[in-house]
């Protein structure tokens, strides 16, 4: 691919962190598009990101009424052609309440929300997001939530697991998982996860709050070089038209 | 004709439910030491329009199946009445 890599990021009514998504993709030099909630048009784009906040103000459940957003459905096709699509924070909840990703967050187990620098074992480190880490390394990445509780059936968990989808576990800085490095409760450590295909990315930490040094660290900063690596790989799938 | 149900939204059993646990540890706390267990959950008190009872019974299942709980952690079950309440808005 010779151009730069072009994101867009979805923008629901009380999104929070799109702005800090594209100030990543400008540094980087990519190109970086909003989309409001009702557009039905993503422009063309890459990958797709969901950030964090709390579209539509998580009311009734957190990401039950984005997920009847106009623009979800453009995101619903993206994904499903392949696309590289991430979901941070609120972005997952959505995710799964689309039902793109199974499983569904709720409330933290202590009931306060977790504002924090939090250890996370990388575990599947491949896909257009995670390529440039490796399975087994310890990561270090904010997370910003009240519900990030993962449950899903055990049926549901254990296939995760057969079938490597499990992307992200909490741990300790050293990469130890434990109940004692688990933030909220989630079932298994469960930070993060990735669809059947491996295209869509769900993760309850801010990759995007982690890419400069200034702001105290920069491995998120490595799931967008993962994205522009995959990209590069993959001429075919860049140069799509979705 | 007008409806009003009153939908109950809860946490499948089994599914810790942090909130019920606290408010079962204030009630304690307040001296009623005979709580055992809280499960907390919501209720939706909604007002629409159907033909007939018939009608209505399968508008509120649909909606609760599309919308107001999620299957993957809650279940809903609902109470249907004929609304006589003039006070109340619902669209014709």
């Amino acid at each position: 691919m010779s151009r730069a890599p072009r994101i867009a990021v979805a923008v629901f009514p009380g999104t929070w962190s799109e702005r800090d998504f594209a100030h990543v993709a400008s540094t980087l030099g990519w190109e970086a598009r909003l989309v409001w909630h009702t557009e039905t048009d993503l422009g063309e784009p890459d990958a797709v990101v969901l950030p964090g906040g709390f579209a539509h103000g998580d009311h009734l459940r957190t990401g039950a009424i984005a997920r009847f957003s106009p623009v979800m459905k453009a995101v619903t096709d993206f994904a499903a052609a392949g696309g590289p699509v991430l979901g941070s924070c609120n972005g997952f909840q959505i995710l799964c309440e689309a039902g793109i990703l199974p499983g569904v967050l709720l409330r933290n187990d202590h009931l306060e929300f977790r504002c924090d620098w939090q250890g996370l074992r990388v575990e599947h480190a491949i896909g257009p997001w995670l390529n440039d880490l490796a399975a087994g390394e310890p990561i270090r990445l904010p997370i910003s939530h009240g519900e990030g509780r993962y449950h899903a059936d055990a049926a549901t968990l254990d296939e995760l697991e057969r079938s490597d989808r499990v992307a992200l576990r909490y741990s300790d800085d050293a990469g130890m998982v434990s109940a004692d490095a688990n933030p909220n409760g989630s079932l298994r450590s469960i930070a993060g996860i990735v669809n059947e295909r491996g295209n869509v990315l769900g993760m309850m930490p801010h990759p995007e709050r982690a890419s400069e040094g200034e702001l105290g660290g920069t491995d998120g900063l490595r799931l967008f070089r993962s994205l522009e690596r995959w990209l590069v790989a993959q001429p075919a799938a860049a140069e799509r038209r979705l | 004709m007008r409806w009003l149900a009153e939908v109950h939204v809860r946490l499948q059993p089994g599914i810790a439910d942090p909130e019920g646990q606290t408010i079962a540890g204030g009630l304690r706390s307040l001296g009623f030491g005979s709580v055992g267990e809280v499960r907390a959950g919501k209720l939706l008190r909604l007002v629409f329009q159907a033909a007939d009872r018939a009608a209505a019974e399968a508008a509120i299942d649909s909606m609760c199946r599309q919308l107001l709980a999620n299957p993957v952690m809650e279940t809903a079950d609902w109470e249907l009445l004929v609304d006589d309440d003039p006070g109340d808005e619902a669209t014709a």
